[in-house]
């Protein structure tokens, strides 16, 4: 079975102006929803408390709510459905240091008389482990960002490394704003989630660059569109494919998975979709408006090429006792 | 013949390994490793707390200061006003001819940092050093004061951990229940601090009349009592005798009102300091307090040798257990308090897993599927490679004793889709040279050196946030980190070279076959 004929090519870099217009408005868009909206950020990093509870019949919630706010302390709290109607999650900005009785034990008897229920999960995150844990979070998507940069340009020319990273940064950024947009609550598996997208954006971009190093090293064409053309259409059967298949697993996990990984997949789902529309129309695009030339960078392999033979004929030369 | 090549032999290798080794995870034998489930799976309670470091200073000079007292009682050294700041100690010697006894005394303590003012005014602090010892020793204390409470609460494989300087991670896989939880949490959180302290009889009528700060000028204490906060009773401040002279608990009842009471032992040298004590005190009273409260005071009828007392109060038979056992493994030596706290009940942990595996089986059968589909015979050789990368990261996890936890599942339901990637970048390679012409065994050796540099590119960065998310991730997140790492570094094994060495197994049959659209889905 094929999807994409795979010796035909497609004229990408044609239409690559369209493509950027389209991600600019929803990068733009994305940053919007950033600075206005705003992150939703969970109890891991803003510290408090979340309590999932789990009714044998539909949970009460507006009781739930009215004996909540009875409390002082409790006034805040925000109560949601979580998956099915018996089950919600009470959300409370604060938190206790107190080992002995703690929030969940308090909350336990005020809800005595909603029904019959179960506490299925208490988290407790004070300010202070808050405060490192998004510490800790920006530093490691910092780290990442960075090491990756230095990876890539290790790896390829430094045009290929900006390009990859512009699209990194795309790919980020409507990631978040999809988070945003449907209030995912912001926990340490959505970190998670995002440095794997960033580490699976690149990965499909990396390949599709590497096919565009090897056929500007190897075609004879010199145009840069018509070498990028036929690089990502060589590359589109394994950048969809592997797509498909992480989309699919993705996909289960996002349908399946349970409620309390459901940000996690939403995250990567949105990531997947991007990350391969980026590789596909974007990334490239990027590395021809930043005017690669093909006619300079064989100059400079050549060149390169040259010296290291001199610097071989010298050796051996010195070797042989020649010189 | 071409069927044995090295490829295949590392791979037949490397696949019995997975699967032995996974055995006894997949089977949940009493044997051989297995994988633990992290507590988000299996339910439990992992707790950060974090340990009041001052309040173990401020404890070491409380037990100084009765020190202090118990010797210069002993050698008839007059001292006056001794009185106890938060972070030192004071006293005005009174006989200046025992100031060389007294000071060979003071000198046998280490780490002390005495200025005498005029008129022999001692003043005693902790020098930086030894406070830093103290509050290093204070969390290590406390991490064995809790590891002991738990073992003797009886939960199955409870660990405690120092995390850092200051914090200790708690983690109890066996809770099953809120009331379970809140059990443990109040048995943890028992300072379980017994002083035995002298009533100050002379002031005692006016203790109603005092402020704490008043108490505090005169040397004392205003301590409630355990059953009503009505009583109070006036204390002198330093203790006869704290908790760390107790060596043994046990609960008891009452003969006469068959009320649970606590029975304790003291060591050798609490058991003197007590019987010299009551020696000299017949007629005052004696409170008992525990964490703060008078749990009894009664009045000392002649000296009490032998070294044993007893704590009566309300108890219930729970509360005298959890206090003897908080008691037999010694106090905290400082508070703990609750940073971070994931408690989740085994019933959401069940439903996690059979959710995530239910994931796991059917993103895999859509995969497995997908590739045989597209690729024919070659994807069944990918699909072969797969599932012995899944056998290989549930093997290397439970060799090293790694936790799976439920981002740990995700990454293994990840890693399926992703480990196919690299057979994906390898057919595509080998249709395209099929397609210029190129023969069967040309195109699969080029095709595979062909995708070598963009498998190992994909790889490598998908392993440096891998790690990161290893350096900087906690407990669950770690557990993400350390499939998707193990799942890519199986897949150079089995997706690169394993698939390889099939393929090179197969070649007779392949290019006796010819039949492109059966071993590779093109025609």
């Amino acid at each position: 079975m094929e999807i994409f004929k795979s010796d035909k090519t497609y004229d990408f870099m044609g239409k690559r102006l369209p493509f950027l217009g389209f991600s600019a408005i929803l990068v733009i868009a994305a940053f919007v929803l950033l600075f206005t909206k705003g992150l939703n950020l969970g109890i891991d990093f803003s510290g408090g408390t979340l309590i999932q509870v789990q009714y044998t019949q539909p949970a009460p919630v507006q009781k739930i709510r009215d004996l909540l706010v009875q409390d002082e302390r409790f006034e805040k709290a925000v109560v949601t459905k979580f998956g099915t109607p018996k089950e919600i999650i009470i959300k409370i900005p604060t938190t206790t240091t107190m080992l002995g009785k703690d929030i969940g034990d308090d909350i336990r008897s005020i809800l005595t008389p909603t029904g019959e229920y179960q506490i299925r999960r208490v988290d407790m995150v004070g300010p202070k482990v808050g405060d490192a844990l998004r510490e800790k979070g920006v530093m490691a998507l910092s780290l990442a960002l960075i090491i990756i940069l230095i990876y890539v340009s290790f790896r390829c020319e430094w045009r290929f490394s900006v390009a990859s990273i512009l699209a990194l940064v795309h790919d980020i950024s409507i990631a978040l704003g999809a988070i945003v947009l449907f209030n995912v609550d912001v926990n340490l598996d959505i970190l998670a989630a995002i440095l794997t997208i960033l580490g699976y954006s690149l990965n499909d971009t990396i390949i599709v660059f590497d096919r565009i190093r090897e056929g500007v090293n190897t075609s004879k064409e010199s145009d840069l569109n018509s070498v990028v053309n036929d690089s990502v259409s060589r590359t589109l059967s394994r950048t969809t494919l592997t797509s498909l298949t992480t989309f699919f697993v993705v996909l289960t996990l996002y349908l399946f998975g349970g409620e309390i990984i459901n940000g996690f997949s939403f995250t990567l789902l949105v990531g997947v979709i991007v990350g391969t529309y980026s590789s596909i129309f974007v990334a490239a695009s990027f590395l021809v408006q930043l005017n690669f030339s093909i006619i300079n960078y064989r100059a400079v392999e050549a060149e390169k090429e040259k010296r290291k033979k001199e610097k071989d004929r010298l050796r051996s030369q010195f070797e042989q006792g020649t010189v | 013949m071409q069927y044995l090549n090295y490829r295949l032999v590392i791979f037949t290798l490397v696949t019995v390994f997975g699967i032995v080794f996974s055995i006894p995870s997949f089977l949940q034998t009493n044997d051989g490793k297995k994988i633990s489930l992290g507590l988000d799976l299996q339910g439990g309670l992992h707790m950060l707390l974090g340990v009041e470091t001052q309040k173990a200073v401020e404890g070491k000079i409380k037990t100084l200061a009765a020190t202090v007292k118990y010797f210069t009682d002993n050698e008839d050294i007059l001292i006056e006003d001794l009185t106890i700041k938060k972070d030192n100690l004071s006293f005005i010697l009174l006989d200046s001819d025992e100031v060389s006894k007294l000071d060979t005394m003071l000198a046998e303590i280490k780490g002390l940092d005495i200025s005498k003012g005029a008129d022999f005014y001692y003043t005693i602090k902790l020098t930086p050093i030894e406070i830093e010892v103290v509050k290093d020793m204070a969390v290590g204390q406390a991490v064995e004061t809790i590891r002991n409470r738990l073992d003797q609460f009886g939960l199955a494989e409870p660990s405690v951990t120092r995390q850092g300087n200051n914090d200790i991670v708690v983690e109890l896989p066996g809770i099953k229940t809120a009331q379970e939880e809140q059990h443990a949490r109040e048995l943890i959180a028992k300072p379980a601090n017994l002083e035995l302290m002298e009533v100050d009889e002379l002031k005692s009528d006016q203790v109603y009349n005092l402020s704490d700060d008043d108490a505090q000028d005169m040397g004392d204490i205003i301590l409630e009592d355990t059953n009503s906060a009505e009583i109070k009773y006036l204390l002198k401040q330093i203790p006869i005798l704290t908790g760390s002279e107790v060596v043994d608990a046990k609960v008891a009842f009452d003969q006469q009102t068959n009320q649970p009471i606590i029975n304790f032992t003291l060591s050798s040298f609490g058991a003197k300091v007590f019987g010299d004590f009551t020696a000299k005190s017949v007629g005052k009273r004696l409170a008992v307090v525990l964490d703060g409260k008078v749990f009894s005071a009664p009045v000392i009828r002649e000296r009490i040798g032998g070294g044993s007392g007893q704590i009566s109060g309300n108890f219930t038979v729970n509360e005298a257990g959890n206090v003897a056992i908080a008691l037999r493994s010694g106090a905290l030596p400082a508070p703990v308090i609750m940073l971070e706290k994931r408690s989740v009940g085994p019933s959401l942990g069940a439903d996690s897993i059979n959710a995530s595996m239910f994931a796991l089986v059917s993103g895999f059968v859509l995969v497995v599927i997908f590739m045989i589909v597209y690729y024919g015979l070659g994807g069944v050789i990918a699909n072969i490679a797969l599932i012995t990368n899944i056998f290989i990261i549930i093997a290397v996890m439970a060799m090293f004793g790694a936790t799976l936890t439920l981002p740990g599942m995700a990454g293994i339901v990840l890693t399926v889709g992703m480990a196919v990637d690299a057979n994906v970048i390898i057919s595509e390679r080998i249709r395209e040279l099929l397609k210029s012409g190129a023969s069967i065994p040309k195109a699969i050796e080029d095709g595979y050196s062909n995708a070598m540099s963009a498998i190992l590119d994909a790889n490598i960065t998908t392993l440096l946030v891998a790690v990161i998310l290893y350096a900087y991730g906690t407990g669950p997140i770690k557990g993400f980190a350390i499939t998707i790492s193990i799942g890519i570094l199986a897949s150079m094994l089995t997706a690169i070279l394993g698939t390889h060495g099939i393929y090179e197994a197969l070649m007779p049959k392949m290019v006796k076959d010819k039949n492109l659209k059966k071993w590779f889905g093109v025609k």
